[in-house]
């Protein structure tokens, strides 16, 4: 079974980000970059299927500016054989990323496409479920297990009111939440290795792909800012306040 | 043109964040309709039929439809899209795992986490981690948005007399099927409704602390939320995670026990009306948000409030 692993270049977790002084976008400049969190979730699954002799090769995809190669390489460090960049500087909407995606999917004919469930810097949470719709396959978002069968793949999703099972036929899609495993460190030989590993570039016109942005960003602000508070000294004080200054409790 | 609603429910009736949704489209249309999509639904279906300013109540009741499997689903509302101008669902995980499905259908660049309507295609909306609100126009046909339950207020649930509709359409896809699930059961409010929630972080050292929580919890008739570091280490299940990949809260009131306030984390409550955190470390980040800062031993603190408040 062939793994394709769309991954994706993000500001790293730690960075707290702000708008520019005009508002017209986020200040990145010379912010530290990293694979998006939910990524890595996927990558380590992917490598774990093919430990567990489930799958035999594993693709990783990014779409991004040419840096995305670091993050092509961190994938192939964890375990991932091959990468694929499509090269662009500009900022793709999700629903022209699940384009792209559909394109190498017909090209690398994959059983599995593991994503990150959400992007921690647009927090969009589509590209997967956008990509299963184009490409008419099943989704199993939100995973925090999956089982491969026989018969496909059995998901355990994380939903609000706890787990939900959904049994696909392959080939499918599945997005990672935080829970399903933990990623491992990369060791210093396999990062060596990956360097080794091979990778194509290509463009958003080699794959056909119409990428005209349908939503403007028009400004972006601070959200309100929260009004300092006080701390209290004891337990008692705090109940005071609660019941006759907030007037939350009674 | 009108505004389309896919609703929450579990089939007997229609889940809170749907009034908030109903909310959000009436400031897009006057002409908002309802659909629920499930199995044995006419419960469900009368309910939405009650809600103030809802004109029409699409019903499809069909075997493929119970789980809400997001293929099935998504094909009813592609089906149905064309008469609309806007598509909203809550943004729940229901509604996280079936609107971009009929985002990519309609081609249209889905909107996600929608806080605030300006106009009929200019939308307000949180990204990284809520630090930045971002104002966006939409120069699509079909406008597809998921909607913040916490930013709307909820239609009222009683008053309308919509008009019901049936759609006989059954779009079994056949590539997948619901296999199980395990539901937390608990008689507290549901987090993402709940007038006071109360959350415990790492600091509450394991899963039987937590009941020092659910006893204060039950006096104040509050949910419990937590952490993510508490959800990773297996103190409480999933569902209960407050934060930018889990559930946002905005209640009136807000504890945080034994959190630091990552931004993650307060992503997912920084909008509440008034918060308490409580920690050991008066150089925790969550007191920059907090109301009332309390720095204190939880183990001595929370039981002393319980007794307080009880
Ligand atoms: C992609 C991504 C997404 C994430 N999403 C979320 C999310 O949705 N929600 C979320 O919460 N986190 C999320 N996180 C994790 C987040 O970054 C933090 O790691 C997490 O919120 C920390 O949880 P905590 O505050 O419980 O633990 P810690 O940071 O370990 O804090 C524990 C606190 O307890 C205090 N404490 C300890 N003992 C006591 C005591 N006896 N009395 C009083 N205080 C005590 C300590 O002083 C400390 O401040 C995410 C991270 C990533 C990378
Ligand atoms: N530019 C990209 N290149 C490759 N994969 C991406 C890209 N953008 C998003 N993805 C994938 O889609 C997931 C969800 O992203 P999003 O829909 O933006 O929240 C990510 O975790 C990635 O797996």
């Amino acid at each position: 079974m062939k793994i394709l692993v769309p991954i994706k270049r993000v500001v790293d977790y730690n960075v707290k980000v702000r708008p520019k002084g005009d508002g017209s976008d986020v200040d990145l400049a010379n912010v530290k970059m990293s694979m998006n969190p939910f990524c890595e979730i996927a990558v380590e699954e992917a490598v774990r299927l093919k430990e567990a002799g489930k799958a035999t090769e594993i693709v990783v995809v990014s779409i991004g500016p040419a840096k995305a190669q670091e993050q092509i390489r961190a994938a192939m460090a964890i375990g991932a054989d091959r990468g694929i960049l499509v090269q662009t500087d500009e900022n793709l909407e999700p629903l022209a990323i699940a384009k792209c995606l559909k394109a190498i999917y017909e090209k690398e004919s994959p059983e599995l496409v593991i994503l990150g469930k959400q992007s921690i810097d647009g927090d969009n949470n589509q590209t997967g479920q956008m990509f299963a719709a184009l490409a008419g396959l099943p989704q199993g978002t939100f995973a925090s297990k999956v089982e491969v069968t026989d018969a496909g793949v059995n998901v355990t999703r994380e939903i609000d009111g706890g787990l939900q099972t959904v049994a696909l036929k392959l080939p499918a899609v599945v997005t990672t939440d935080l829970r399903l495993n933990e990623p491992r460190y990369a060791s210093l030989p396999n990062i060596m290795k990956a360097k080794k590993k091979p990778m194509d570039t290509m463009s958003l016109e080699d794959l056909g792909v119409d990428a005209t942005p349908r939503v403007k960003l028009l400004s972006v602000a601070p959200p309100p800012e929260r009004k300092g508070g006080i701390k209290v000294a004891s337990v008692e004080e705090l109940v005071e306040k609660l019941k006759n200054e907030a007037k939350v409790v009674s | 043109m009108s505004v389309l609603v896919i609703a929450e429910h579990d089939n007997a009736s229609i889940k809170g964040a749907t009034l908030n949704t109903v909310t959000a489209a009436q400031k897009l249309d006057s002409d908002v309709v309802v659909l629920v999509a499930g199995t044995a639904c006419g419960a469900a279906a009368e309910q939405a039929q009650k809600i103030s300013g809802v004109s029409k109540v699409i019903l499809a009741d069909a075997q493929c439809y119970e789980h809400q499997l997001a293929e099935n689903v998504a094909a009813l509302v592609t089906e149905l899209a064309s008469g609309y101008s806007h598509i909203l669902a809550p943004a729940t995980t229901t509604g996280k795992n079936l609107l971009p499905r009929v985002g990519a259908l309609v081609d249209s660049q889905m909107i996600s986490d929608v806080i605030g309507v300006e106009s009929a295609d200019t939308f307000t909306r949180p990204i990284y981690a809520g630090n930045v609100i971002a104002k966006v126009q939409s120069s699509d046909a079909i406008k597809v948005m998921t909607v913040r339950a916490t930013a709307f207020d909820p239609a009222s649930a009683e008053g309308g007399s919509a008009a019901l509709e049936t759609a006989d359409a059954a779009h079994d896809q056949g590539i997948s099927s619901f296999a199980g699930e395990e539901l937390a059961e608990s008689d507290r409010p549901e987090l993402t409704s709940a007038r006071i929630v109360i959350s415990g972080g790492r600091g509450m050292q394991n899963g039987e602390n937590f009941n020092l929580l659910y006893s204060l919890a039950d006096k104040l008739g509050a949910a419990v939320g937590a952490s993510r570091a508490a959800v990773d280490a297996g103190f409480v299940p999933n569902d209960m995670q407050v934060g930018q990949t889990g559930k946002i809260v905005a209640p009136e009131l807000y504890i945080a026990v034994g959190i630091s306030g990552a931004i993650q984390h307060l992503a997912g409550m920084k909008d509440s009306k008034v918060i308490v955190a409580i920690n050991k470390d008066e150089e925790a980040p969550i007191f920059q948000v907090a109301d009332y800062g309390l720095v204190a031993d939880l183990f001595e603190a929370v039981p002393e409030l319980d007794k307080l408040l009880g």
